[in-house]
């Protein structure tokens, strides 16, 4: 029988790998992947409390989480092509200073 | 007692005012040219102002004197000058007999002082500045005077203090007069001192006795209203007495706060006669006789106001005696003579005393006036030893300093002999007799040192040829003033003849409704001759003695050297004194702990340190800001670790 801790320790071992990625890795786009993630083990857990209590408020808010991300997304996406644009590199580390 | 108000009086001091702003708007818009503001006009309204109020003052004396002895008050309110809680102090003007009589003397002799200034001063690049300041210094000295309440006496008092060290340290180029004009200043704060924790106590007494009030009529009615003769009314009015006396010291130049008067001389002469004649050191013989409701309560502060006008005349004769500079002898003179009134009023012979200040205003004026001709005729020479036969040259100046000396030195029927002797015989009178055996002694050591003066002066042969060569008698300007002066020195003192010589004391009988009189005596007549025969023969053997001793043609240089004479040459070594224990211990103090221990080391440094402070803080901080997005990321997973890690524990501590 799979219990509710099965889905949070697989939500924390995600949002734990997100976490990595972010703090870690220095591609833009690895970066944002891993924000990504985190969001979506958030979303999984939302989706176990939901199921395991018989509550529709973890779905809802589910929705709302990836209507926010998807709008991150885009805006996000868009961030980092400017960026691109002006210094032609993906490293994080190389946008330390806000001027040009 | 009937109030009569009159709307003349404010006139009286608003016109020198009035004089004074103007010669001062004259100063600053003739600031930048060559020769200063139009010297007709700037002394057609510094004479014209005094001049005036001396008309005015002389009027309001007349109606004064038309109404009753008991019903000589006038009074005018010109409004509330301030007015917090209990405190009322309105800018109201007296004119009593007293007050009368002071604005007279201090518009008329003030006026001729002015007059004399044009002459005096007429090469001066000063001139309207002069002026300005000149008029600043009667109209002090008249709100001094007509104050109704204390804290109007002290403007007036404060106001001379400010316009003494204006003038004295009038060329203040040259350093020394300068500091003069300090010395004057910071000598005159001590005793104000005084006068101000006086001021603050009547009004601390009277506030938690019944009515809180520094108006000198109600001062007084609430003094009479105390228990007389119990314990508390005696010592309040002795604590009193005592601290406006310390006032009464620094302006009057009492010992030990002398000091100041000597080197007043620095300013121009007609300054000098301003000060001693007119205004400001006389402030503290009338301060004294307009509280003299305090004193009379008061035998303590009686003995001790007595016991310095003694001190103080023979103190500073004996050092007359030994002083080169002119101005000097006349200066340590004004202390001497300042004592023997300070001396009438401690004794409770108020009129006497005030007698003395106006007798006083008169020789004195005349002395510094004719001192200061004398100088201008030889080209600045102060030194006595260094003039000489100049009777033949300044004829004018010759015969009405002959009579200023006179006058000093108390021979009949010269003013002089009428006032000194009045407060001789009340010391006596009043059984002071070391008081009088010593102020006797001082007439003689007067009579001696004024007459070395003019003998040096005037008698025996120049010394110094070439100046001798050049002097020439004063302008009119300068000349009518003294004549008016030595007229008035002639005959002023028969205003208040005794009874003994068959006068009937109008001078007394004029102070009487303020300050009382005193009468009778429990002495026998014969003994009051005998007593003023004595201080004439003393006067006559002090002169006879100067007579014998420079008369003569005499070398240049003083013939005697020995210690006494070095002591009394270094004024009792006093200013070296007050240096090395007073003002040396202070600069090393400020120097020291105030200069390097609180500016340097505390403040400075406290101002210094705080910024390095932050900046310490900041640089610290600063490392944080790397700019680089994953360390901000790091840093928000361990807040949101510790948030996280808080509330998990705040939940496990519930259950």
């Amino acid at each position: 029988m799979i219990s509710l801790q099965h889905f949070l320790i697989a939500s924390v071992l995600l949002f734990a790998v997100g976490v990595a990625g972010v703090v870690g890795r220095k591609n833009l786009f690895i970066v944002f992947m891993s924000i990504e993630l985190m969001l979506n083990a958030v979303n999984l857990s939302f989706v176990a409390f939901a199921r395991f209590l018989n509550q529709l408020d973890g779905h809802i808010y589910v929705f709302l989480v990836m209507a926010v991300a998807a709008a991150e997304a885009a805006i996000g996406l868009a961030i980092v092509i400017l960026l691109f644009k002006g210094k032609e590199s993906l490293n994080v580390d190389d946008f330390s200073v806000m001027k040009q | 007692m009937d109030l009569h108000t009159t709307s003349l009086l404010v006139w009286v001091p608003l016109l020198p005012l009035l004089g004074s702003i103007c010669n001062g708007l004259l100063t600053l818009v003739y600031a930048k040219s060559e020769h200063g503001a139009p010297r007709g006009l700037v002394s057609a309204i510094a004479v014209g102002a005094p001049v005036l109020a001396c008309v005015i003052a002389f009027t309001l004396f007349a109606q004064l004197h038309g109404l009753a002895p008991e019903q000589r008050l006038m009074t005018q309110s010109l409004g509330t000058w301030m007015q917090a809680g209990q405190l009322k102090v309105g800018m109201d003007l007296m004119l009593d007999p007293l007050s009368a009589l002071m604005i007279c003397v201090v518009t008329g002799i003030g006026s001729l002082i002015h007059l004399y200034s044009v002459g005096y001063m007429g090469h001066d690049r000063g001139f309207s500045r002069y002026f300005c300041y000149l008029n600043l210094f009667t109209f002090s000295m008249l709100v001094l005077v007509l104050g109704q309440n204390l804290p109007m006496m002290f403007i007036g008092w404060e106001g001379v203090g400010v316009c003494s060290y204006l003038l004295i340290g009038f060329w203040f180029t040259d350093i020394a007069k300068a500091n003069a004009g300090n010395k004057a200043f910071i000598t005159n704060r001590i005793g104000d001192f005084g006068f101000l924790l006086g001021i603050f106590f009547l009004f601390a007494f009277t506030l938690h006795h019944g009515g809180a009030t520094l108006d000198f009529i109600r001062l007084q009615d609430f003094f009479h209203s105390m228990p007389q003769g119990a314990a508390i009314t005696t010592t309040v009015a002795t604590t009193a007495a005592l601290l406006l006396f310390i006032g009464a010291m620094g302006k009057s130049a009492q010992v030990p706060l002398h000091v100041w008067l000597a080197d007043a001389m620095a300013g121009p002469t007609p300054v000098s006669a301003l000060i001693h004649a007119a205004t400001m050191v006389t402030a503290g013989v009338y301060m004294v006789c307009r509280t003299h409701f305090l004193f009379d309560l008061s035998p303590l502060a009686q003995i001790v106001v007595a016991s310095m006008g003694t001190l103080t005349a023979l103190f500073a004769a004996t050092i007359a005696i030994t002083q080169t500079d002119i101005k000097r002898v006349l200066a340590y003179s004004t202390v001497s003579q300042l004592g023997y009134m300070f001396v009438g009023a401690g004794v409770g012979a108020y009129s006497a005393g005030m007698f003395h200040v106006f007798t006083h205003a008169f020789f004195k004026a005349l002395l510094f006036l004719g001192a200061g001709s004398v100088i201008h005729a030889m080209h600045e020479e102060q030194n006595i030893w260094k003039m000489g036969g100049l009777k033949a040259k300044m004829p004018v100046t010759y015969w009405t300093m002959l009579i200023g000396c006179l006058a000093i030195s108390g021979i009949p029927p010269f003013a002089g002999f009428f006032s000194k002797d009045e407060i001789l015989w009340q010391a006596f009178n009043h059984h002071h007799h070391v008081i009088y055996g010593l102020l006797l002694l001082t007439a003689g050591i007067t009579a001696y040192y004024m007459w070395r003066m003019f003998f040096l002066t005037f008698h025996g042969t120049a010394r110094d040829h070439h100046k001798f060569e050049h002097a020439h008698e004063s302008p009119w300007v300068m000349s009518l003033p003294l004549v008016v002066l030595a007229a008035g020195s002639a005959v002023v003192g028969f205003l208040g003849v005794p009874h003994l010589l068959g006068g009937s004391n109008m001078f007394g009988r004029w102070l009487e409704p303020v300050v009382g009189l005193v009468e009778g005596s429990s002495y026998p007549t014969s003994l009051e001759m005998n007593l003023m025969i004595t201080s004439v023969v003393v006067g006559l053997i002090g002169i006879g003695t100067a007579w014998a001793r420079y008369s003569k043609p005499v070398p240049s240089t003083e013939p005697t050297r020995a210690v006494w004479w070095d002591i009394l040459w270094n004024k009792y070594f006093l200013d070296e004194t007050f240096e090395a224990l007073i003002i040396k211990p202070l600069v090393a103090f400020s120097k020291v702990f105030l200069y390097r221990g609180v500016e340097e080391e505390a403040i400075d440094a406290a101002v210094n340190n705080t910024p390095r402070v932050y900046a310490g803080i900041s640089g610290a901080v600063r490392t944080v800001q790397t700019g680089l997005v994953r360390n901000y990321a790091l840093l928000m997973l361990f807040g949101a670790a510790a948030i996280a890690l808080y509330y998990l524990m705040k939940f496990a501590s519930l259950q």
